[in-house]
């Protein structure tokens, strides 16, 4: 042990904004943003599974892009727009993910849910009508130990489908109005 | 399994960084996409007293095509290089590797030079550094200097970069026209740590089913200690594309790798699996409609 090693380092300041909404949290500087997000701002959908970047549960959105949230500090966050699964949709209005979810069974104890759900909402972004094949390679990088993940990969096809049903209909209630 | 304490710096400037680094380098280490060093911290097999971010750094999160290399900056993503189209226009073998560097939520944070950087056997693009005999800029209190690839890894994790000095960028080499790639590996899990896997360069002669192979190079991933460049060319030299047979090369294949056992995989396996990768890799290759790079304007 070092001096430095004794001596707690100054906390900082870390301002992020999470799904449309800014918080500020005093930190130390060591601070997962996977913590942050769960400890200091009690958004505990993220879920930590592995804390080394393999399970993919703590994957969140950071300008729309899926990255793990255990593998980077709150502090280098900053000056970015996250997405949590609490900003995806709600019990009352569920995004295409959740809905397609429910819908496929994709789903039993439900800990690896988050990082799937975040995962496939920017997947499906990008690929908005991908195969069966598609899927299974979107989802490689998300473990889950119950489903044997043959419901997830139809879930994803199924919230694609639901995401282009949902725009054709607000497109066609918008021509109507 | 959270990481010790550290000071974080966030310099915005490559000379802050520099310096910062300077003054702390002996008991610091450069934090860019973090996808290697972060799970080594949370696991306490480091614990560097400061960690110098370099993500805010102006300048280093550029793509740059020449007519000799592709310039990638320290703070490029691998997800920003494998989507680049102008790198992939001129050096195709860029995006057949980073589709297999982990998967894509890594990709979308860890950054390539970092991966060069952090020099893990098991890395696809060291390997890709010395197939591409890419050049490697480093800076540090003592300024700039640039260090061959093929000399830059020293052992599993240990390079020649010094403790206060910064890998700015790494310059991959373009092939010479003709050259034709292919990136082949194989894991228990896609975008695992690959049990054996390479990267080939095959010189071709001519187009179509005709065309001659002139000679071939591979640079492995997982079953050598350091990557190296393996030339195939008197195994391969003189057949044609569209019949030619790769089982000369095992003798080779054999010779350049020492793959270790682990609890994955045999030796043997390792051995049986990169001689069989190799054939499949040449004949991807050989046979690809890729863009080749034949030209050196136009693409940028």
């Amino acid at each position: 042990m070092t001096d430095t090693d004794q001596t707690a380092p100054a906390l900082v300041d870390v301002t992020l904004r999470v799904n449309g909404v800014e918080h500020t949290r005093t930190v130390e500087p060591r601070r997962l943003l996977s913590d942050f997000l769960r400890h200091d701002l009690r958004l505990t959908g993220t879920h930590v599974g592995c804390e080394h970047g393999v399970c993919g549960a703590c994957t969140v959105l950071v300008d729309g892009d899926p990255m793990r949230s255990c593998l980077m500090f709150a502090v280098s966050a900053q000056e970015h727009e996250l997405t949590t699964v609490e900003g995806l949709g709600t019990q009352e209005a569920m995004g295409p993910v959740q809905q397609a979810f429910v819908e496929c069974h994709g789903l039993q104890c439900g800990f690896c849910t988050p990082g799937f759900v975040t995962t496939i909402s920017a997947f499906i972004e990008e690929n908005p009508d991908p195969t069966l094949e598609e899927a299974r390679e979107a989802i490689s990088g998300n473990l889950c130990r119950c489903t044997g993940y043959q419901n997830i990969c139809k879930a994803v096809v199924r919230a694609a489908e639901i995401r282009r049903e949902r725009s054709t209909s607000s497109t066609e209630a918008g021509e109507r109005a | 399994m959270k990481p010790a304490p550290f000071v974080h710096h966030s310099p915005r400037t490559l000379d802050e960084a520099v310096a910062v680094l300077g003054d702390v380098g002996h008991d610091g280490k450069v934090l860019a996409g973090g996808q290697s060093l972060i799970p080594v911290l949370n696991m306490r097999l480091a614990q560097p007293a400061h960690l110098v971010d370099i993500n805010r750094v102006a300048g280093l999160d550029t793509v740059t095509v020449t007519d000799t290399s592709v310039r990638v900056g320290a703070i490029v993503r691998h997800a920003q290089l494998e989507k680049h189209d102008g790198a992939y226009a001129v050096l195709p073998l860029l995006r057949q590797a980073l589709r297999n560097v982990a998967h894509p939520a890594i990709r979308n944070r860890g950054t390539t030079v970092g991966s060069i950087a952090h020099a893990d056997a098991a890395g696809e693009m060291p390997s890709i550094a010395v197939l591409t005999d890419a050049v490697i800029e480093a800076i540090g209190p003592r300024g700039r200097r640039e260090i061959a690839a093929r000399e830059f890894f020293e052992g599993p994790l240990q390079t020649l970069l010094e403790a206060d000095e910064i890998l700015e960028a790494v310059r991959f080499g373009r092939f010479a026209p003709g050259t034709r790639t292919a990136f082949l590996e194989s894991a228990r899990r896609h975008g695992d740590y690959a049990l054996a896997g390479l990267g080939v360069a095959v010189d071709v002669e001519g187009d179509g089913p005709d065309a001659v192979v002139r000679g071939a190079r591979a640079a492995y991933v997982s079953v050598t200690d350091i990557p190296v460049v393996l030339d195939l060319s008197e195994a391969v030299a003189g057949q044609r594309v569209s019949s030619a047979s790769w089982d000369g090369v095992e003798e080779l294949v054999q010779a350049g790798i020492a793959p270790e056992a682990d609890i994955h995989a045999s030796s043997d396996y390792r051995r049986a699996l990169a001689v069989e990768l190799t054939r499949r890799a040449l004949t991807t290759a050989a046979t690809t409609t890729e863009p080749a790079t034949t030209t050196t304007e136009g693409h940028a």
